[in-house]
């Protein structure tokens, strides 16, 4: 049988998410501030923060994903807030008749919150920007998928790929958002949002593993 | 950090909670905290004219509602664009069932956010139309306008298409009036010092003394060359040297000049750079129609100064010299 956690039990996923943030926040505003304005962590958290308050005993981690996506769409703004919320809702709307998570489940949650992304923003992969760790870690966990892995080896692969879209944004120049206003002054420093979505997958993937353990 | 706040959290509400009080003649609260619109607003058979941006900008942007101006405004934290919410109450706060126009800057939040909110207003029946100010000549090239950023020109906008929507215009015209004049506009802005965010704490970049960034943002954003800081008139002319090639401006025309401090410039000093401005203008067969010199769209606290250059036709001309009344641009009736 292949390796799944119960969707009733995941909210843990969504407060892990909620502290991963805050232990993270002046970090990331300290990245965002190179090149940015300097207010990704603090504006994070102000919304991860919100969700906390509004989240219910015995929520699944589809409803407590979709307190975090309407919480960040409606009340925080800035780029983040619309992307990252629906983000969030697409993963939600996925996953929500889903009782059991398995591989095959976390894959359509990855996808169908990438194409939330790409629906409303205009970055591609290479554009320096939270794509670029989100891309390859969508395509990376769906051939891990595809070729039969479960839950952990298919979540080691994201993760892995993950880090080195993250990573791979500090050689990158901005093409959109506020920094590509920079040009060639942005290269050499991660980008704040795929550094945010760096930290948000490998988390998430770290308590999926511990819940389908 | 040197400033005259309490919380930096919640500079924003403070903000709104002050400015609403101080302004209680033009401007009223709404359901939503980060609305604030027009007293009169919606005013039936008019067309609904709402913008809405990061915060730091003062008079940008809730001093712009009022007569003959915007409607309703939705406020961001400091630098960081209103929510999809905010753009949405906004929306509806102005609508008189003629349809709204959104006039706002080019800034991908702020792009994401209105894009849902007039979605969401599509479905209750609202129409809502857009125009985005991309008026910052620095900020890309040429070829790519649709790049460029909006800064002090938005202003020129606001009263183009507040004025054009007063006078009865239809939403189509509104639009129209607003995006002929963003399309006639161009800005510039050179800074000498940093700003910071309250929240944040220390500035996120950093001019050394005896430099001005050239071409720099409304949130700092680095310019297109650092050099030596320069007099004024001689600041002057590099505006100049940038914003009227590009357009371009030439002989004969008729213009409105906006220069702006970007917050902690003394008013004084921004009329020494005028003074020069509109003697190159002169000797160029420019002619200025009707300058603004002050503190219309800032950068919290940084030490600089825009130039925006708008060439006037004889609508844009009606519309700018329009009476209007709010808290940053006051004009009696000729």
């Amino acid at each position: 049988m292949s390796e799944s956690f119960s969707n009733t039990d995941g909210r843990v996923i969504v407060d892990r998410l909620i502290a991963v943030i805050r232990e993270n926040k002046v970090y990331l505003s300290e990245i965002d501030g190179k090149i940015g304005d300097g207010d990704h962590g603090i504006n994070m958290d102000k919304g991860f923060q919100l969700c906390a308050s509004r989240l219910e005993e015995g929520m699944s981690m589809s409803e407590a994903l979709r307190v975090l996506g309407r919480t960040l769409l409606l009340e925080i703004g800035g780029s983040m807030g619309p992307l990252y919320g629906q983000f969030f809702k697409a993963m939600a709307a996925a996953s929500k008749e889903a009782e059991r998570v398995d591989a095959a489940v976390v894959q359509s949650m990855l996808e169908a919150g990438y194409a939330a992304i790409r629906e409303l923003g205009e970055a591609k992969p290479g554009d320096k920007t939270l794509v670029d760790t989100l891309a390859p870690a969508a395509a990376a966990l769906a051939a891990a998928v595809n070729r039969g892995a479960f839950l952990t080896e298919a979540l080691d692969a994201m993760v892995e790929s993950a880090e080195a879209g993250w990573k791979s944004t500090e050689d990158l120049v901005a093409k959109v958002g506020r920094s590509s206003r920079l040009g060639e002054r942005s290269r050499g420093v991660l980008d704040a949002g795929a550094t945010s979505c760096y930290l948000m997958l490998k988390a998430m993937a770290e308590n999926m593993k511990e819940l389908a353990a | 950090m040197q400033r005259i706040i309490n919380d930096p959290d919640l500079v924003v509400n403070e903000m709104v909670e002050g400015f609403l009080t101080a302004h209680s003649d033009v401007v009223v609260p709404t359901d939503n905290p980060r609305v604030v619109k027009y007293k009169h607003a919606p005013i039936a058979g008019k067309v609904g004219i709402v913008t809405g941006g990061g915060s730091g900008h003062k008079p940008a942007f809730v001093g712009y509602v009022g007569k003959n101006l915007v409607d309703a405004v939705a406020v961001g934290e400091v630098f960081s664009s209103p929510t999809a919410k905010a753009f949405y109450d906004a929306i509806r706060a102005a609508d008189s069932g003629k349809g709204v126009a959104v006039l706002y800057g080019n800034y991908a939040g702020d792009v994401m956010n209105v894009k849902m909110a007039a979605e969401e207003a599509a479905e209750d029946g609202i129409t809502v139309r857009t125009v985005l100010a991309n008026d910052d000549v620095p900020s890309a090239a040429k070829d790519q306008l649709s790049k460029r950023r909006g800064v002090a020109g938005e202003v020129l906008m606001w009263k183009a298409g507040g004025a054009k929507a007063a006078l009865g215009g239809s939403l189509e015209e509104v639009v129209a009036a607003a995006q002929k004049a963003i399309d006639h506009t161009r800005s510039v802005g050179i800074g000498l010092t940093p700003c910071t965010i309250p929240a944040v704490g220390k500035p996120n970049f950093q001019i050394e003394p005896g430099k001005m960034e050239v071409g720099i943002g409304h949130h700092g954003e680095p310019g297109i060359r650092v050099e030596d800081l320069q007099p004024a008139d001689r600041m002057a002319e590099m505006c100049l040297e940038i914003v009227l090639p590009d357009l371009p401006f030439g002989k004969g025309d008729e213009v409105v000049v906006l220069v702006s401090g970007l917050g902690a410039t003394p008013v004084m000093e921004q009329y020494i750079f005028y003074r020069r401005i509109e003697q190159v203008l002169r000797d160029k067969g420019i002619s200025v129609h009707r300058p603004y010199v002050g503190n219309y769209f800032t950068s919290l606290e940084m030490m600089g100064i825009t130039l925006t250059v708008m060439k006037l036709d004889d609508e844009l001309k009606q519309l700018v010299d329009l009476e209007c009344y709010s808290m940053g641009l006051r004009q009696a009736a000729e």
